[in-house]
């Protein structure tokens, strides 16, 4: 689906005090990003979402006294084609930690993650706006490190004292924790940010970023810098948790930046005040609500884990990965518009749809030899039918090269616009190829002669029209072309129109 | 036909002659257990499928199929080895309960070779000490003496073995765990370099030192079921991929021109001077054998026991912490809201030496406190490491005393942790090293208690730790003493 993005979401005042230069809003982002492994990052589990609850587990995933944890191979490796992605430096040592705290999701009491040595080290993410709602801006990454996943608490709502359950299916899968700098300063650049993050990550395959599924989460971190005379006042760092949508990130924060605002106007704590606060939000409310500060306060107690070894990560690895990683969005952007003449607002649409949408319009740009026709016909048909189907391309009904053959009838002038598009109706609608689709609606070339005899039919018979012509209202002509399509629907309206004009010597 | 001091070398043989079945075998040391062990308290529990197994390896043998290179032998284990079906209780109440549904590796490969594992060893809870006090299910009695510890933590394992219980036992060792107690004991025990046995199924104490070993009364009984357990593990990221040698084959190579390094700061304060000149004799008998010993240093000895004492906790604060009381280990029946559940839970199920060194390692790792404690006692490893790689440039092997005393009396040193915690001081370095180490007998003190003489090589050499011990033995017959006797 097409992200198309919405005003920042602040209130007046925050809004004024934005433009006005006072406040600015400081975010950063925490992303956990499900990486598309078959197996759990320590034991052999499947990670397929929807099994009944704790069918998928094994000894290692649920801690079993004497289990012990082997890394999955496949998790290292996407961790680092996502680091090249995203301009990471990639660890040539890179080793495992514990981080220790208890919980009933957690059943080894640690979660092995990485603390000091994370896989991927610095690197950044440029995003742009596509309407111009802020500057281009570049993105800096702090780090992305590989840990395992807990389980699933669900607990009884009911507040009669029922039990909790526990899910361990999801426990151990492989996550990718990506955290950038503080270096967002609207809700509009958090969500440009997620939203060029998420294509990435689905252009190289490393995760279907699944929302639904949980197998692309998101914190924010979001404070605001004041100034107060010559002096710049720093409120206190809030995290938000539990922002379900990039949608709901974006209103999470900007709901988040006004009411910082206007506590800071009632109470005008600053950053040294008060710690670090956690806080969910709550889509049904559009709020944000303090949350139950269940590790906050923890010490973690990171250790290296004992029972793994250490990863050291050769350059002609490195090297191997690159090569696989592919046309980047921004790259594939860059070529539609310097070399298929898109408009930057049609390749960002455009690119925003997959990889799969986008070799779909090459093979048709270059099958068809008209790349802005291509366009045209990609970016408004199809998509119409992808957004209005809620599909993919590839059960598209018209194959590439079907649509390709069309085009070229249409750049050849065997069909017109209004026909073409007849044709690809009929196409999707009874499943047939080009020639079957034209031959169905009774669609086959008309020779000259045929075209002079039905131009003549109609200079006999519309004099009125003909001397509105010859007095100079040229648009009179448009009353003939509708006549000529009733006689003749296969006639090419252009051609019927010039010989009409010549015969009468207009 | 008294089976109970035969070798397991000697059983082995004469159940692949067909002079002994597997269920005679497996039998008579059951009953012996039965009758013995009420007393001496070293079964945690004995294993009831062990006749029906034994059964099926004299029905495969009697139909002429292959039959593994143990076969029929009985083996008893450390209950801090998961055995599947089998309780498994590493000495806790809070693993009362918990039957394990695999087989460690190591158990796995002892049952592929068709040894019969005959019942589960005392131990100290989650291996947590050096006299097999702190088990749930009760002290386990020197057979020498029943005033005095078998040592520990796998003083169940060596006390059947030192009784005639069982031919042989698995025991583990995080800082001597297996060679103290065959030291306290009169019998021979191995710690293999880390990582040369699997660890996959050993109820984690401190990860990086523990490593499962034989017990026997022989170096050859040892080297037979280190040829079994050997090896790579795909399971066990810290198993080593190196080659296993076959440990029996090397045992009656000559000891001439062997260098025997005698570790100067072994023979310190403390050691009890009966221990001293046993060790000695033991250096004159090498000596005579070929060997050539010279003095080294293994300057950093001094720091190993605070070392180890820093390290191990904190790995286990973090190993334990999966017993919460939330699926398999004990809950507290009274808790009102999770965190009750944790803290009752914990504070029922763990005895105090398990829950002292939690918090000793909790504390160490807490934040402002890590850089102090545990990264400095992984510095001062590493140096206790290199102590070991510049011995082993001059000398194949370093020789001293297991322990600086016999066995200690029962109650002797609970109130005094810092005393107990010395049992250790010889034995701590090889686990902080990851070398590999033997304890065999060799003498026994004026009062009638074993002395053990420790043998330490380089990583992955552990054949020539049994080569020297073997030749030893041939030479004297302090391995061959019975308590009883
Ligand atoms: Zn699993």
């Amino acid at each position: 689906m097409s992200e198309t993005f919405t005003s920042p979401q602040f209130d007046q005042a925050t809004r004024d005090a934005v433009s006005n230069d006072d406040v600015t809003v400081i975010i950063g982002l925490e992303v956990h990003v499900q990486l598309d492994t078959e197996s759990k990052l320590f034991c052999g589990c499947s990670t397929e979402f929807g099994a009944p609850p704790n069918t998928q587990t094994c000894a290692v995933c649920t801690g079993m006294p004497g289990s012990l944890p082997v890394i999955n191979e496949r998790a290292l490796q996407l961790s680092i084609k996502t680091g090249l992605a995203l301009n990471c430096e990639i660890a040539r040592y890179t080793k495992w930690d514990r981080k220790n705290y208890f919980y009933p999701d957690l059943p080894k009491g640690y979660q092995i993650s990485q603390f000091d040595k994370p896989i991927c080290g610095q690197g950044y993410l440029d995003i742009t706006a596509p309407k111009g709602e802020f500057e281009p801006r570049r993105v800096e990454l702090e780090r992305a490190h590989l840990e395992e996943d807990a389980g699933k608490s669900m607990h009884d709502e009911s507040q009669r004292g029922g039990n909790s359950k526990i899910d361990l299916n999801r426990t151990g899968t492989p996550l990718l924790e990506i955290v950038t700098k503080p270096d967002m300063r609207s809700p509009a650049e958090a969500r440009a940010f997620l939203t060029e993050l998420k294509l990435i990550l689905t252009y190289i395959g490393v995760s279907d970023c699944n929302m639904q599924h949980g197998n692309l989460r998101c914190d924010g971190n979001v404070n605001l810098h004041i100034k107060v005379g010559g002096e710049k006042i720093a409120t206190p760092i809030v995290e938000i948790k539990n922002m379900n949508s990039f949608r709901a990130a974006e209103r999470a924060l900007g709901y988040e930046a006004g009411r910082q605002l206007k506590l800071w106007k009632q109470n005008g704590k600053t950053i040294a005040d008060a710690p670090k606060q956690t806080r969910g939000w709550n889509d049904a409310d559009q709020v944000t609500t303090p949350q139950r500060e269940k590790e906050e306060s923890a010490d973690y107690r990171y250790f290296p884990d004992p029972d793994l070894i250490a990863v050291t990560i050769e350059e002609s690895e490195i090297e191997s990965i690159k090569k696989e990683i592919g046309r980047l969005p921004a790259q594939w952007r860059e070529l539609l518009i310097k070399e298929h003449g898109l408009k930057p607002y049609d390749a960002g649409v455009m690119v925003g749809q997959g990889a799969e949408v986008v070799e779909y319009f090459l093979v048709v740009a270059q099958g068809c030899g008209n790349s802005k026709m291509a366009s045209n016909w990609v970016g408004q048909e199809v998509l119409r039918f992808l957004n209005e189907s809620g599909e993919a391309i590839d059960a598209y009904p018209v194959s590439a090269d079907q649509m390709t053959e069309l085009l070229t009838k249409v750049n050849a002038g065997e069909l017109d616009q209004t026909r073409a598009k007849e044709v690809l109706q009929e196409m999707i609608d009874s499943k047939i190829e080009v020639q079957a689709a034209m031959d169905k609606l009774g669609i086959k070339a008309v020779d000259n002669s045929e075209i002079e005899s039905l131009c003549r039919q109609l200079i006999d018979e519309n004099p009125d029209v003909i001397q509105q012509i010859k007095d100079g209202n040229g648009k009179a002509v448009g009353a003939l072309i509708g006549k000529s399509r009733k006689l003749n629907p296969n006639a090419n309206p252009g051609l019927v129109k010039d010989t009409i004009l010549k015969m009468i010597g207009a | 036909m008294d089976l109970s001091t035969l070798s397991a070398a000697e059983l082995v043989k004469r159940l692949s002659s067909g002079e002994l079945t597997a269920e005679s075998c497996t039998e008579s040391f059951l009953e012996r257990i039965k009758d013995r062990d009420s007393s001496l308290n070293s079964f945690v529990s004995t294993a009831e499928s062990a006749i029906s197994a034994a059964q099926a390896i004299d029905e495969r043998r009697s139909t002429g199929q292959a039959v593994g290179a143990l076969a029929g032998l009985p083996v008893a284990v450390k209950d801090g080895i998961c055995t599947a079906g089998i309780a498994t209780t590493a000495g806790s109440r809070m693993l009362e309960k918990f039957v394990p549904a695999f087989d460690a590796t190591m158990v796995k490969q002892l049952l592929s070779a068709d040894a019969v594992v005959i019942g589960k060893t005392n131990m100290d809870e989650f291996a947590m000490g050096s006299s097999t006090e702190n088990s749930f299910f009760g002290v386990t009695k020197n057979p020498w003496s029943d005033q005095h510890v078998p040592g520990g933590s796998s003083g169940g394992s060596a006390a059947c073995v030192a009784a005639d219980l069982a031919p042989v036992s698995i025991g583990s060792d995080t800082g001597g765990s297996i060679r103290q107690p065959a030291a306290f004991c009169g019998i021979t025990g191995l710690k293999p370099t880390y990582g040369r046995v699997s660890r996959f199924g050993l109820i984690a104490f401190a990860s990086s030192l523990d490593q499962i070993g034989p017990m026997a009364r022989s170096a050859e009984d040892c080297g037979l079921v280190m040829n079994v357990i050997s090896g790579h593990d795909s399971n066990d990221s810290t198993s080593a991929k190196n080659d296993v040698p076959d440990f029996t084959q090397t045992l009656n190579d000559s000891l001439k021109g062997l260098r025997i390094g005698i570790c100067k700061e072994h023979f310190g304060e403390g050691l009890d001077s009966e221990i001293e000149s046993a060790v000695n004799e033991s250096v004159k008998v090498l000596e005579s054998l070929g060997a050539e010993t010279v003095e080294i240093s293994l300057p950093h000895t001094p720091y190993a026991v605070a070392t180890y004492y820093v390290i191990a906790p904190c790995e286990a604060s973090s190993n334990l912490a999966r017993f919460d009381g939330v699926r398999y280990t004990h809950r507290a029946a009274t808790a009102k809201d999770l965190t009750e559940m944790y803290c009752q839970s914990r504070a029922e199920g763990f005895g105090e030496e398990v829950k002292k060194r939690i918090m000793l390692g909790t504390y160490a790792l807490s934040s402002g406190y890590y850089d102090a404690y545990y990264l400095k006692a992984s510095k001062v490893r590493r140096m206790i490491k290199h102590d070991y790689d510049s011995a082993f440039e001059k000398v194949d092997l370093i020789l001293g005393p297991t322990t600086p005393t016999t066995a200690f009396k029962i109650g002797e040193h609970t109130q005094n942790a810092l005393a107990m915690y010395l049992a250790d001081i010889y034995t701590v370095s090889a686990n902080l090293a990851g070398v590999p180490a033997i304890s065999i007998p060799c003498g026994l003190t004026s009062a009638g208690m074993p002395v053990g003489l420790q043998l330490q090589a380089r990583s992955f050499d552990e054949a020539s730790l049994l080569r020297v011990a073997h030749q030893f033995q041939l030479q004297t017959d302090w391995h061959t003493r019975r308590p009883n006797a």
